[in-house]
Parts: C-alpha cells; structure tokens; sequence
C-alpha cells in the first residue's frame, strides 16, 4: 500500500564536509541509511534520534523537521492528519513510547520560589550546613524519648523501617525489557554510589544486579513478572504497581521483540512473547484487597516497607487517602508526563493529570485527614530540573523520582520510538550491538553527575530560601507563587499569586 | 538612647565597636528568680527601654508570672475587643461554657503615643463543661478549646492570655510606653518577659505584639521563621487554627503540641525544635543516634528553620534558645537566683551591673531555668 504518510524529517548530508567513513550507517539503528559512492538518507525511516548527527566526526550531518506545505487547519493538526493516514494503513492501535506530549500547561513553568532579602538572611551552601537527607516510610504521630541518668536520649518507641536517601532524588521504575540491562546497571550504580534508590520496575530483577539490593525498590505489578521470595527479599523495600501515569488504567506492555533469552529468563516468561500486563491486578478490585496484598508482601519480605505506585487520575486525593490508610509506606504519584518504555498514544495523550495538581491535592487531602505522617509522598511524572524539583517538595512532596531525566542522561533525546526496540542511544533496546552502546561505568558516572548537579542546586535554592534543611521546605508552599494562573489552579495548587 | 547619642558625638571607632547596635529585628529580655520571689515590674521595663532601638514603636509586650495570687486557681483571661459589640458576644460566650469569678477592665494610665487602645479585659474563670463529650477532656485541653473558639468564631474578639496567676500586657508602642500604659511597675512577679518589636513581615496591631500566649506557655521571639508555611500546615493537622498573620504563633503551639500533648520533656522539645545537624548526630553514641534521627525524622516538619532567638516561659520556668546556625543575637546571665536572658548584654547590665557569670550559648542549645523544687507558685 501506498503511504501517504509524509517523513518527520529531513536529513541533509554536506558532501563536501563527509569524509565517507560510514559512521553513520554504524550508528542508525532504523536502517535510514545506505551507502552507493556516497551515504544516502532515506527521510522516512529517520525518527529523528540524532544519533548519527552526534557521532558524525565532521559534524556534517543536520536533522531537522520536514518543512512540509500542507495547508494549515487549527483542528486538523498534521499530527491528526498523519494519525489517520497511520491507522488507515495498519487498522491497528498506534503506539508510542515516552510521556505524553501534547501542549498542556506546564505548571512548575508557573511557580516561581522565594527568597531571603534583609529581615532573614540567606544561607551560603558552601559555608554552612545544608541537609538533604530525606527518610522514606510510615513515620507515627509522635515519639517518646527517655533520658538516661547521664541526660542521654533515648528511644522509647520503636519504628518502622525507614528508607534514608541523600537526596530527594530517587529514580523511577523502568523495568529490564523496557530498558537495557546496561542502563539499569548504569542507574543502579549511580544510586549506590549516591545513596538514594533504584526501581526495577515489573521486569524482574537480573542476578547481576542483586548485589545492589539495599538500594532497590523491586516492583510487584500485575503481570507478577519475575516476582518470587528471593526477589522481595533481596530488595530494601517493595513496591506495587496499580498504574502508571503514561497510560492510566492499562497494564505494561513489553513487544515480544525485546524478550530475547535474558530478559525471558529474568520475568520469568517464554522468549519472544508480548509480556502485557493484566489492565488491573487481579487480586485487587478494590481497597481492601490492596490492604491484604501489602501485608501479604511484607510477610514476604521481612516487614521492609512496601509502596504504591498510582497514575494521577481525576479522583487522586481520595484514592491516596485510602492507600495510605491500607497500611502503604508510601505513596508514589505518577503525573501525565511520566513516561514510558510503550503506550498506546491515544492513552498517554488523554489520560491522567498532571503532577503538579495531583501531587498538591494529595497532600492538602492527607493533612485535612490527619495522616500525612503515616505515609510518605514520592513524585513523578516530568520533572525536569533541580528546580522542579525544589517545587514539587514545597508542594509536598517527600522525593521525586526521575527516569526520562536519567535517560536523557544517558543520551536520550526524545525521539518516542521505544516500543521498536530499535534505541540508537542503546536505552530502550534488548539488541546486543545497541546495548553495547552503554558501558554501565560511564553511564553511572553521567547519572551520577546529574543528581550531584542537582543536589548541589537544591542546596543553593535552600540556601536563597535561608533554610538549611529540606525538610523545612517540605510541605512549604508559602514559599511559592503562581505567575498566570486562574483561581482554581492557585486554591488546588494551594499556593498564592506572584505579587501577593 | 543614650548610646545613640554618644554615638552621633564621636567617630573614634573602639567607641563605635562598644556602642553601635545591630539594628536586627526586635529586641528580648527575661528574668526569672528560681525561689520564686517576686520581683516588680520595673527591672524588665528598664531592661527593655535599653534595648529601645531594637523596635520601631509598632509593638511591645510583657509577660509576667506570679501577679495573680489571689486568682491563682482560675484561669486569667486577657481579652481585647475593637467594639461593644465584641465585647457582649464574647461574655456571652464565657457565660455559656465557664463560671466567671470576676471580670473587670485591665488597669492602664493615659500614655501620649499609646493611641486608640482596643477595650482591654480581664476575666478569672473556671471551666464549666455542660456539653456532652467535654467532661472527658482535661481542664487545659477544654481552655484551649474557648481560646480557639474565641479566636476563632468571634470578629473583633481577641483572647491574648489564658493562663493562672499569669498575664500578658501587650500593644501597638515602643515597651516602655505600654509598660507606662499597663502599669507594669505595680505587678510582681517571679517571671518577667519583654519584648520589643520592629515588625517587618506582618501588620503592627495589638493582638499581633509579643508575647504570644496559650495557657501558661508565652513566647517572645526575635527573628522570622522561613519555615512557617510548613510548621503551620503541620500544627493544623493537629487541629490547631492559626490566625494571627505572624510566625512567632507556630512557635507557641508547637510547644504546646510536644510538651503538653506528646508529653515530650523541654530539653527534647527544643531539640525537635532547633535539632542538631547529621554530621552531628552521626557523632554521638548508638543510642542516641537513634533518638535523635527519629525525632528529626518524624518531626521534621516542626523544626524552625530561620533566624531566630526566643525565650519562652512557663509557670516552672524560662527556656531560651536560638536558630541551628546562631542568627539572631543571644545572652545568657546569672547573678545568685536570678537568671537572665536578653537579646544584648547591655540589656542584663542595665539591670544587673556585675552578674556572676555571662555567657552567649552555643547555636541551637536550649537555656532551661527551672524554679527550685521546693518552690511553690
């Protein structure tokens, strides 16, 4: 058939500048090149990864956006157009990979932070104390301390376990299929060397990776891949997953082209085969089911904490307020941007809302309750930098978790095509060639240089703030304010307007 | 003043590094005798009219312990109002929920600068629980629940003291004004606070000097707290209701959350207050190791953050204690059963010329006097 589809982009080679070494070829995984005297692009197969452009020695190589004449329709969008032409061609359900991408409002691009100016002083990071630690778990109300003889404390009641992080920073879920072993390896080292958390989302965890334990979550989601005793012990904490924010409502979904032997062998299911998740967990159709299934993990895995990881949906305080009181130790919010290793894209672009109101509504609801205490708040879903960051905590957040950043990291640029399993960058790719592409040393170094990147600007933002602990901008949305925003974004943002 | 016009006569600079003041917020003074013999009024005021230009005339107040013996089993409510109207709805408030002893206009003279004082009351009352469910709850917990109430529901009612043979007097003038004005030299007491206030973050008006004040617990603080948002929106969890539009108010109900309602004893409250820093806590024994991290881990959200020093007062005692890294000023002094605190040294000397011992305690080290056991109050 015919395609009527025209190409996302336009490859332009400079002949004169290319000194024909075929690096090119080498590096595309989508087979747009090929070589006859000289290389030739093939614009359609090109997705836009800018692999061979980075690695081009001559630099001679530029991508860009096909300058396409068609006559422009507000509602009929080239995306539209080109969606149509896609699904009349293959009757199927159009995929896509990574976080939704439409144009809705960004919201931390409409809060902006305080600052000290006379009556308090600011804090200089580099001179003074400043605290990250964070402790992840179910915390009770109030404590009681005795004093010794020698008026030394000490500890009369005794607490859950509690997960201490350096950073509130941890990293999200991305499962062995989804991503290369390479870059779980690359991440894991990073969160080690660190000390903040893995997740290892619902693929299992690889043997090579066990000795990383103490700072993995291990991911229990409906498809149970690769969950077993072992599995839940190993790891300093377990976690279920009901949904994720790229696609609310539906299960995992890893092609059967990326189950090659390994990843077969870690989630425990036949090479080849399309591991879809079930749309819910089975064993949980409603809250008193997910109450039985946290204990029935942490009888399996020595009372360690055990969270849950949901999709921002419409109805995310409530649902939150019943999690935490089904005995979770924390609660991890997954916004509309979060991304994905493959999603339906009419589900990625449709459903879900964005962190930053589910994240504000949570917590608001969970203190209106009496029981923010009892649980803690993980982030997720599109935050970008260290400042996005600083909000989501002023918004209430314990911690974030990253993971299109930490890919970004390890070369990601954005291109959607996961679900191919064909990842130039050698991310989201099960290839032997590709994953080599990775050399986990290398990886680890370049994540571990964002989060220290970043807690270094945190702590520049404590300090401008005169804070020199992050747990008193926890939860501190007075030091926020809205630039643009209508008064229902700023009452469910709890947060006042710049100005006032 | 004296010292600004010493200062205004010479440049020689050792002159300058003995009298020039630190225009830094507000001004603190407190005095306790530890056998609880009471003192007049007057000391505090001239320990705080020496620390004159530490405020800007927008707020001063005194807390004093021991000037009600008569009434010392009642609760001294000081109630201000801004109409008649206030005034009725408020009585018939307390009429409704306690038994009053005796309620009368609180004492004051005409002062010059002290302009247009709201109506000032003082009630004695006990609790008088005839709803349901309240006979259950202790008296403490029942006067916190009319305070709230009060300051709560009705408009232009404004109950700024409520603890036993205790009492606040403060307003919108520089100290030694509203001492003249409340008449502050014809009190005793074995515990005096003050307080001077050069307000920058919240609007001067009467209700919003210092001390802060919830049952016996006053507190008077120099500084601003950069973590109020967050100690607010814990303290409301716990259904406390903040209304004041200042940050020194999160410091009173915190303490009244840790050491009245989670029973935590004063030296562990002000650690949960001003804790120490990782790497030190990372120093100290197992044990403590744990106690500490838990503290900080499950009241993180009450730690103040910020510059600050404050001293607070209770009917056993005086507390003061400063910000972790120290910075707002803070002087601590003895001489024989007195102690004193103060925002500058100056200001214990102005009292007391040669005290036995001065010492400016360590950044996030609480300062805790206690009257003798022997004492009764």
């Amino acid at each position: 058939m015919k395609t009527f589809i025209p190409p996302d982009f336009r490859v332009y080679i400079e002949h004169e500048r290319c000194r024909r070494c075929k690096r090119c070829l080498m590096n595309c995984s989508f087979d747009a090149y090929t070589f006859q005297d000289r290389v030739t692009p093939d614009d359609s197969k090109c997705v836009g990864c800018n692999r061979c452009a980075v690695f081009c020695p001559e630099h001679a190589i530029t991508i860009s956006n096909t300058p396409i004449g068609y006559r422009e329709h507000p509602l009929w969008s080239m995306k539209a157009r080109k969606d149509i032409w896609k699904q009349s061609e293959t009757g199927g359900v159009l995929l896509t990979g990574m976080g939704n991408d439409q144009p809705f409002r960004i919201y931390w691009d409409h809060i902006v932070i305080d600052a000290c100016q006379v009556t308090n002083p600011s804090i200089d990071p580099l001179r003074e104390p400043m605290e990250l630690r964070t402790y992840l778990g179910k915390k009770p109300d109030a404590v009681s301390v005795k004093m010794d003889r020698d008026g030394k404390l000490e500890l009369a009641t005794e607490l859950l376990p509690q997960i201490e992080i350096n950073t509130p920073i941890i990293f999200a879920a991305m499962s062995y299929g989804a991503v290369s072993l390479n870059v779980q390896k690359s991440i894991a080292m990073a969160a080690k060397e660190f000390g903040t958390l893995w997740n290892t989302g619902e693929g299992g965890l690889h043997e090579d990776l066990y000795h990383y334990g103490s700072n993995t979550i291990v991911q229990v989601a409906s498809g149970r891949f690769g969950v077993s005793s072992e599995y839940l012990k190993i790891a300093v904490a377990s976690e279920i997953k009901i949904g994720q924010g790229a696609k609310p409502g539906i299960g995992g979904h890893l092609p059967g082209e990326k189950v090659n032997l390994d990843v077969s062998k870690t989630r425990m299911i036949p090479q080849g085969t399309d591991a879809l998740s079930p749309a819910p967990q089975h064993d949980i159709y409603s809250i008193e089911d997910l109450r039985q299934l946290i204990y029935a993990i942490k009888e399996a895995n020595g009372y360690k904490p055990v969270g849950v990881k949901i999709a921002a949906v419409h109805n995310v305080a409530a649902i939150s307020s019943g999690i935490a009181r089904a005995g979770a130790d924390w609660i991890y919010i997954d916004g509309f941007r979060g991304g994905t290793g493959a999603s339906p894209t009419i589900i990625r672009d449709h459903i879900g809302i964005p962190i930053e109101l589910a994240l504000a509504a949570v917590d608001e609801r969970l203190r209106q309750e009496g029981i923010r205490n009892s649980v803690s708040i993980i982030a997720a879903g599109g935050i970008r930098n260290s400042g996005d960051v600083a909000k989501a905590i002023a918004l209430g957040a314990d911690t974030v978790a990253i993971g299109t950043a930490a890919l970004v990291a390890l070369g990601c640029s954005l291109c959607q095509k996961c679900y191919t399993g064909n990842c130039a960058w050698g991310i989201t790719t099960q290839r032997p060639e590709l994953v080599r592409r990775i050399d986990p040393e290398v990886g680890a170094e370049r994540i571990y240089n964002l989060l220290r990147g970043w807690s270094l600007e945190l702590k520049e933002i404590l300090g401008a703030l005169g804070l020199n602990s992050i747990e008193s901008l926890r939860g501190s949305r007075e030091r926020l304010r809205g630039i643009g925003l209508n008064e229902v974004e700023l009452r469910i943002l709890g947060i006042k307007h710049a100005g006032e | 003043m004296r010292s600004q016009e010493l200062l205004w006569r010479t440049k020689d600079p050792e002159i300058l590094r003995q009298l020039g003041k630190d225009i830094s917020g507000c001004g603190l003074s407190g005095i306790i005798n530890i056998r609880g013999q009471r003192i007049s009024g007057e000391a505090i005021r001239c320990s705080i009219a020496c620390q004159h230009d530490r405020g800007n005339g927008l707020g001063g107040g005194f807390a004093a312990y021991g000037i009600y013996p008569r009434y010392r089993d009642y609760y001294a409510l000081h109630i201000m109002y801004d109409s008649h109207d206030a005034k009725n709805s408020t009585e018939d408030y307390l009429d409704h929920h306690l038994s009053v002893e005796l309620g009368e206009r609180i004492p004051t003279r005409p002062v010059p600068n002290i302009n247009k004082p709201p109506l000032l009351w003082r009630y004695f009352v006990k609790g008088r629980k005839e709803e349901e469910g309240d006979f259950e709850i202790a008296d403490d917990e029942y006067m916190v629940k009319i305070v709230m109430g009060i300051n709560a529901t009705i408009p232009g009612a404004f109950v700024f003291s409520s603890g036993k043979n205790m009492g606040v007097f403060k307003g919108v003038g520089f100290p030694e004004e509203l001492a003249e004005f409340f008449m502050i030299d014809e009190y005793q007491g074995y515990l005096w606070l003050a307080h001077n206030r050069f307000p920058t973050n919240t609007p001067g008006w009467w209700g919003g000097a210092h001390p802060f004040n919830l049952l016996d617990w006053s507190i008077i603080h120099n500084g601003e707290i950069s973590s109020y948002g967050i100690n607010k929106r814990y303290l409301e969890m716990f259904g406390y209701k903040l209304t004041l539009m200042t940050d020194t108010e999160v410091v009173a109900y915190l303490l009244d959350l840790l050491v009245r309602r989670h029973k935590l004893n004063l030296n562990v409250a002000s650690t949960v207050l001003s804790p120490p820093f990782w790497k030190d806590i990372e120093k100290s024994d197992d044990k403590e190791k744990e106690a500490f991290t838990a503290l900080r881990m499950v009241y993180g959200s009450a730690m103040l953050n910020g510059p600050f020093a404050f001293i607070f007062g209770f009917t056993r005692g005086m507390v003061g204690m400063n910000d972790r890294i120290k910075l707002r000023p803070f002087v601590v002094a003895t001489k024989g059963d007195n102690f004193y605190m103060a925002s500058e040294e100056a200001a214990i000397r102005e009292i007391c010329p040669e005290p036995d011992k001065v010492w400016s305690p360590r950044a996030g080290h609480s300062v805790i006097v206690e009257l003798d056991r022997s004492v009764t109050v």
